[in-house]
């Protein structure tokens, strides 16, 4: 039996849902024998981990703080093992431009994309580049805030005079935005645990909208097909592309890969999450649990390398 | 943990519960809306946010000692009772100083024709149950309450939106749309308004308006919801009667509360129907709960027995007042010359629309991320995806300091967004300087809301 600090919550965007996660894992925790000691995380994080003197921390958190390895940097400091990857890796993984680089450096097919920050927009001119930009790209093209985790300020611009619109948009949650080519398809999301791709899992939004963040974590909103309905080739292609994905961001225990099939059978990748949900409609969850995993024995997985370290 | 929570709990949790739920859930459940930005709203509630966002009355004036002084009165006098149920309708003393209430607006009504409810916002639900099967119509300002929105959706109303300008509801917008909805062969159940102080326009709707309103209901036979929470909360201008004493009492359910003249926190509120409508909301409201808080109706009767409950109002009134003026003045010296917004003669809302280019829910996560301030973004008011670049302000709930310094960093927002969209499209912001408009008394009356939708295009369903 070990004393685990679960950290949640944070001032992230996505604290709702990362308290919904640390909840679950608190419980699977404590059935499994642990003392949990749950942390909202804040300004007195360093001080609560010196005072509750944890054997190790789980990190349940989401997007900004937790999840760019920030709050990993302050538990190497503090000297706390902690669950899933680490400080670089999920720098690299919170940063989908940086992502995209080291894909397309690994060989790993990703959508084209150009990416820029506010300053280059400012003080560079950058608005001149853009119908060079959307004529190698094609409409729609969709804009995307760098590092935000959820689907929040992700629009799609289906001709020229969306596009300041949804940049301005995609501005309001990062200093960093890409524009990306739209990939036409089904959308997947492959789970890695401890170096093994789990079943893949297929989003079908219910009705015609957008995959948004509502209903990315609203029961019954978003159909999950788990494993997904694909032809085994296309499921080895998919998880053999999200397990180089992985390792190629050098992540740790976990990790979920989301990719597009695009029409022409061919995935792609999008990105990855370090810590993705796990809440009860979250998936990888769903995809342990398609594997014969049951969500108890997923977080004893999770929390193993860390309580050997 | 105990072993007791342990068993309960069952042995293993598996992401089966999902599916397991999902084909339980009733198929209301899937057009039932959260609000599209709860999980914003979430980090609304860090102490360090300074939050225009809610719909709160400031409890803090009023006075512990009289509180504490009330509640032993109660225990003295009616302990049994305050514990017990009481009846579905609501306790007698209760009914009669709602009425007095009305009286306060002009409005004369019978003790009982009253049905207290827990909350206004039962009546909303209790008005859904009792008259909207799936599919029917009911009609509702565009912006319209945001909090009506789930009770609608939960039974499965089709929600038509009319638009609203410094009058109010348009009539002639709402009277071509019911000749359109009859064409097609649907008949709306009734028309859900705020026609004073709105939530969240901060409009009121004219006497004329109000008058033809109520005739347009009596012509087509329609039921009309009036929501009436902020009608005591005027700060300038005559009051104007209630749509319940234009009609008379034959096709306008009126709602009322006593969240905003005492307490939220009492959780009680009434409706004024026609008998028959009465007794159906009636047996509605049982299978609800029973009845509403039996001791949050004795503190009511108390209160108002032992206080003089118009001074408290007269009290809250002013100190609106003057939160509404410091809101005013600091969207005037903040919000960039792009922003137009309401000027409300009354109650908590202030409605102010951007640019269209400007998403405010994408304002909001910027602004809570770097400014540590809060708004609702106005999408939460429609049910067709409109209101995408306007937002509520409440000017009711904080301090004149945190209004002012609220109002100057979403104007800062704003203004970054505003030199953005110039910046990428080459075109130039309205003007660089604060735009240091000084009330001017000609327009002070003149409200500015977004224009009508361009391509006269109007909602049909949810």
């Amino acid at each position: 039996m070990s004393r685990v600090a679960v950290l949640k919550g944070g001032r992230s965007l996505e604290r709702n849902v990362s308290l919904r996660s640390g909840a679950r894992v608190e419980d699977a925790l404590e059935r499994l024998g642990h003392e949990v000691v749950g942390i909202d995380v804040g300004h007195d994080l360093v001080a609560r981990l010196r005072d509750e003197r944890p054997d190790v921390a789980f990190v349940a958190l989401h997007g900004r703080d937790g999840e760019d390895g920030t709050v990993q940097e302050l538990l190497e400091i503090v000297g706390v093992p902690y669950t899933g990857s680490g400080v670089s890796a999920c720098m690299r993984c919170m940063d989908k431009v940086v992502a995209k680089h080291a894909f397309r450096a690994a060989g790993i097919p990703t959508p084209d994309f150009h990416s820029f920050s506010e300053a280059a927009f400012k003080q560079l001119g950058a608005a001149e580049a853009l119908p060079a930009i959307e004529q190698r790209l094609g409409f729609p093209l969709v804009v995307k805030p760098a590092d935000q985790g959820s689907a929040l300020g992700i629009k799609f611009a289906r001709d020229a005079g969306e596009v300041p619109a949804a940049l301005v948009a995609a501005f309001s949650y990062s200093e960093r935005v890409l524009l990306e080519r739209h990939v036409d398809g089904r959308d997947l999301a492959v789970s890695i645990l401890d170096g093994r791709a789990l079943p893949v899992v297929e989003a079908v939004p219910r009705g015609d909208r957008f995959y948004d963040f509502e209903s990315r974590y609203e029961i019954g909103a978003t159909a999950f097909e788990c494993p997904a309905r694909l032809d085994d080739a296309t499921t080895a292609a998919a998880q053999d592309l999200a397990l180089r994905a992985h390792a190629a961001l050098g992540c740790g225990v976990f990790s979920r890969v989301d990719l597009m099939l695009g029409a022409d059978g061919e995935p792609s990748v999008l990105e990855i999450n370090a810590i993705p949900g796990l809440t009860e409609t979250s998936l990888l969850p769903q995809a342990a649990d398609a594997a014969g995993i049951g969500f108890d024995e997923l977080v004893a997985r999770i929390l193993a390398p860390a309580l050997s370290a | 943990m105990t072993i007791d929570d342990r068993s309960r709990r069952g042995p293993r949790t598996s992401a089966h519960e999902l599916e397991r739920y999902a084909g339980l859930f009733a198929a209301r459940t899937r057009v039932m809306k959260s609000s599209a930005m709860r999980d914003l709203m979430a980090i609304t509630q860090r102490p360090e946010v300074i939050s225009l966002a809610g719909g709160n009355p400031d409890t803090t004036t009023f006075p512990p000692e009289s509180f504490a002084a009330l509640m032993s009165h109660m225990a003295a006098q009616g302990t049994a009772r305050a514990l017990q149920y009481s009846s579905t309708d609501g306790i007698a003393e209760v009914k009669e100083r709602i009425a007095e209430v009305m009286a306060a607006e002009g409005a004369v009504v019978d003790p009982q024709d009253v049905l207290v409810t827990t909350g206004g916002q039962q009546v909303i639900d209790l008005m859904c149950k009792t008259f909207i099967d799936p599919g029917d119509v009911i009609v509702a300002e565009a912006p319209t309450y945001p909090g009506a929105i789930p009770s609608f959706c939960a039974y499965q109303a089709d929600v038509v939106q009319i638009g609203i300008d410094a009058d109010g509801m348009l009539i002639d917008e709402l009277e071509e749309t019911l000749d359109r909805l009859e064409r097609e062969g649907r008949r709306p159940k009734f028309v859900y308004t705020v026609p004073t102080f709105q939530n969240p326009g901060g409009v009121t709707m004219s006497l004329p308006r109000r008058r033809r309103l109520v005739e347009v209901a009596h012509e087509r036979e329609l039921l009309v919801l009036e929501d009436n929470p902020y009608g005591l909360l005027r700060y300038e201008g005559e009051p104007l009667p209630t749509l319940l004493s234009l009609d008379g009492g034959e096709f306008v359910v009126y709602l009322g509360t006593f969240s905003k003249i005492l307490s939220a926190g009492v959780r009680l509120g009434w409706a004024v129907a026609p008998p028959p409508v009465l007794d159906k909301l009636n047996m509605a409201k049982q299978g609800v709960d029973l009845c509403s808080s039996s001791l949050a109706q004795m503190f009511v009767a108390t209160y108002f027995a032992e206080r003089r409950w118009q001074d408290y109002v007269t009290e809250l009134a002013g100190l609106y007042r003057r939160r509404r003026d410091a809101m005013l003045d600091a969207l005037a010296q903040s919000f960039p010359p792009e922003a137009t917004w309401t000027r409300p003669q009354g109650g908590m809302f202030v409605w102010a629309t951007l640019p269209d280019y400007i998403d405010t829910t994408d304002l909001l996560a910027r602004a809570l991320e770097e400014r540590d301030v809060a708004f609702v973004p106005g999408r939460a008011a429609y049910l067709d995806g409109r209101g995408g670049s306007s937002m509520r302000l409440n000017f009711s709930g904080s301090r004149e300091e945190d209004i002012r310094e609220g109002v100057r960093r979403i104007g800062e927002v704003i203004r970054e967004q505003v030199g953005l969209y110039g910046t990428l499209t080459g075109a130039r912001p309205a003007a660089d300087e604060p735009a240091r408009r000084a009330p001017d008394p000609d327009l002070a009356d003149v409200l500015e809301l977004p224009r009508r939708d361009r391509g006269g295009r109007r909602s049909d369903a949810g």
